[in-house]
């Protein structure tokens, strides 16, 4: 199969007045139709500039693309102008956001603003639209959604108000979705019933997902292939189950080790990684996660490991060959 | 068995509603005990009155009912200075170490302020310094990190800070809201080391507040559920993690991802139907029962009161207890 979406040796930075800092740092990446990658990172990893940069949702300046190519549909999506991507937001790649309450326009009933993306992108009059905004609420499981299209945001719950967005987001059947943190304001249980939704959808409309998540759990569960992120840089890129079972990149490993999980009982303590994650305006010297690296070698501190195949279809970013068991 | 340090009957906080708005009844009828040097975990989903509960046991809102006894004594009928003087002995750590700690003031100040305003020491002398470079130390900070500011310092650190000001009296009891949720996944351990470390070094006990099962299952020896502003269930951590009774426990169990795909593929999920109901508008009888995949019509009639389920000091409150897992999956 094919990718949909391709990423190859993105460079994007802000320049800003504090100094230019560099989220998306030669990241490459492809997703594959009905497949879902997931891009794992903690704060300032750069995981959400990569998603915001595939929609070129940067404002410029300060960002600038410094280099690499997004291809999706047999285009660049860097070379595109600003009118023709209009074209794609919300109708080939649609994005669904972490805060449903302040990515929703509380002026306007929630039928109207998916109704919007409709009317602009295949040109429905106002009544198809409306009709079609209501089939899509009913997609996504609100009940009586011709009562609920009329009704503003804040009538709606948590759940329901990122049931709105996803039915916004798909709406147009778009080829690509981007969900930035889709439950992470969400309470477990209604986690637990939007990632099923989103895997039903998936199965049922064949849309490849790209999913930023700094859950591992989450990961588990609905991810196929995993891009985990670390200072800006990618760090490591493989099949779930390999990330899991046997991780390349140190991070990765500590990342999992430093976990508690919810399956096992409890009692040892943690194996936390020291440290803290490195602020993007002052990155260290040679690979970012060396000063927290049980494993660092002496030439940790000055070289950048390139992403390089590790295993076959398994990649890392470390200057360790092997398994780390 | 030793006297509880903290011990709730029938605690109930309500907030009458403002312009014709109902009341919302944030903490219901809450009964339990936390014992000496052990740590409670209160979990539930948000609004279910977790947060509502610690504040009422601070006394940060007036309870609208019930007791609260702390260390044999009384708290909801106290005066307040001898409010102030019981609360040397219960401190809270706080979810946010952003909005927690004053921006304006140095992390010395900031861990020295309990023991100024309790008259331990006097603000800027020099025993004052040595005693915050001492709990700085403890909390795994450099003890010349109290000339800087909490801007200059990372998430973990600053909670590390809010850890120190609430050991600064010696509490017997910390109350500790979310404490690690605003942190980054490889900080989270960190944390709840440096607290199950601090527990046995000083004897404390916690009330540890969470939404979070995995963090309970690590740093809980007994774990209450919250549901609309009542406890559900309470066991044993390992107990209730391994043979919860009530089926709201359960949904909460089976809905947390494991960071493990394998796992992930085999099990068997219970995803609850419909949204949580508005406490504003709660459901009769059990509030669970409108998303209970068991419920039946006697549960819309009454409420069930929390019983002995299993083994002893494990109750749930539910009138079907849940003895099979498979009966919630559909």
């Amino acid at each position: 199969m094919s990718a949909v979406l391709e990423i190859n040796d993105l460079h994007a930075e802000f320049r800003l007045d504090a100094g230019t800092v560099k989220p998306v740092n030669g990241v490459s990446l492809s997703v594959e139709e009905g497949q879902t990658l997931a891009v794992v990172g903690e704060s300032g990893s750069g995981k959400t500039a990569t998603a915001l940069s595939i929609l070129r949702l940067h404002p410029t300046p300060p960002c600038v693309y410094t280099g690499g190519e997004i291809v999706a549909g047999g285009r660049d999506l860097l070379k595109l102008s600003e009118r023709e991507m209009r074209g794609i937001r919300g109708n080939e790649i649609a994005m669904v956001f972490q805060d449903p309450m302040t990515s929703l326009n509380p002026l306007k009933t929630i039928g109207a603003q998916i109704a919007e993306s409709l009317r602009l992108h295949q040109g429905l009059s106002r009544s198809e639209a409306r009709s079609k905004a209501v089939d899509a609420l009913r997609e996504v499981g609100i009940p009586t959604p011709e009562r609920r299209a009329g009704e503003y945001p804040h009538q709606f719950s948590g759940g329901m108000r990122q049931r709105a967005m996803i039915a916004m987001a798909l709406a147009c059947r778009p080829k690509i979705l981007i969900a930035d943190e889709p439950t992470t304001a969400l309470d477990v249980t209604v986690q637990a019933q939007i990632m099923e939704l989103l895997a039903g959808l998936q199965e049922r409309f064949g849309m490849a997902i790209v999913l930023i998540t700094h859950d591992l759990g989450v990961v588990a569960r609905s991810a196929d292939q995993v891009l985990v992120m670390y200072g800006g840089r990618p760090v490591e890129l493989a099949p779930v189950d390999d990330v899991f079972a046997d991780p390349r990149m140190p991070y990765t490993r500590a990342l999992l080790r430093s976990m508690p999980r919810g399956d096992v009982p409890g009692g040892a303590p943690l194996d936390p990684i020291p440290g803290a994650p490195p602020s993007l305006f002052a990155p260290p010297r040679g690979c970012a996660f060396h000063p927290r690296c049980a494993l660092a070698r002496p030439e940790c501190a000055e070289l950048v490991p390139e992403l390089t195949e590790k295993a076959p279809g398994h990649k890392a970013a470390c200057v360790l060959e092997g398994s780390l068991r | 068995m030793s006297e509880p340090l903290l011990s709730l009957r029938g605690v109930r906080k309500e907030y009458t509603g403002h312009f014709g708005r109902s009341k919302v009844v944030a903490v219901d009828d809450v009964s339990l005990d936390i014992r000496p040097g052990e740590t409670l975990g209160l979990v539930g989903e948000s609004g279910c009155g977790k947060t509502t509960l610690t504040r009422v046991i601070l006394r940060l809102v007036e309870a609208s009912a019930g007791e609260i006894w702390f260390d044999g004594r009384e708290l909801l009928g106290m005066g307040r200075r001898e409010l102030l003087s019981v609360r040397e002995n219960m401190q809270v750590v706080l979810q946010d170490p952003y909005a927690s700690l004053n921006p304006r003031m140095r992390v010395g100040e900031i861990v020295a302020e309990p023991l100024v305003t309790h008259g331990r020491v006097r603000r800027g002398r020099a025993e004052a310094r040595s005693r915050v470079a001492e709990l700085l130390e403890s909390v795994g900070l450099e003890p010349g990190s109290q000339d800087r500011y909490p801007h200059e310092f990372s998430g973990g650190q600053r909670q590390r800070v809010g850890i120190a000001r609430a050991l600064a009296l010696e509490p017997k009891l910390v109350i500790c809201d979310e404490p690690v949720s605003a942190l980054d996944v490889s900080i989270q351990a960190q944390i709840i080391n440096l607290m199950k470390r601090l527990q046995a070094e000083r004897g404390l006990t916690y009330l540890f507040v969470s939404h979070d099962l995995s963090i309970m299952r690590q740093i809980a020896d007994r774990v209450a559920v919250m549901n609309f502003g009542r406890i559900v269930e309470l066991a044993g951590t390992e107990e209730l993690f391994t043979a919860p009774r009530h089926p709201y426990t359960h949904s909460l169990l089976s809905a947390a991802p494991v960071a493990d795909p394998v796992v992930e593929r085999t099990r068997r999920r219970i995803v609850l139907r419909g949204d949580p109901p508005s406490p504003a508008d709660p459901p009769s009888g059990c509030s669970f029962r409108t998303r209970c995949p068991v419920a039946r019509d006697e549960c819309a009639q009454a409420r069930p009161p929390l019983e002995e389920a299993g083994s002893p000091g494990h109750v749930a409150a539910c009138f079907f207890p849940v003895r099979d897992a498979a009966e919630l999956v559909s």
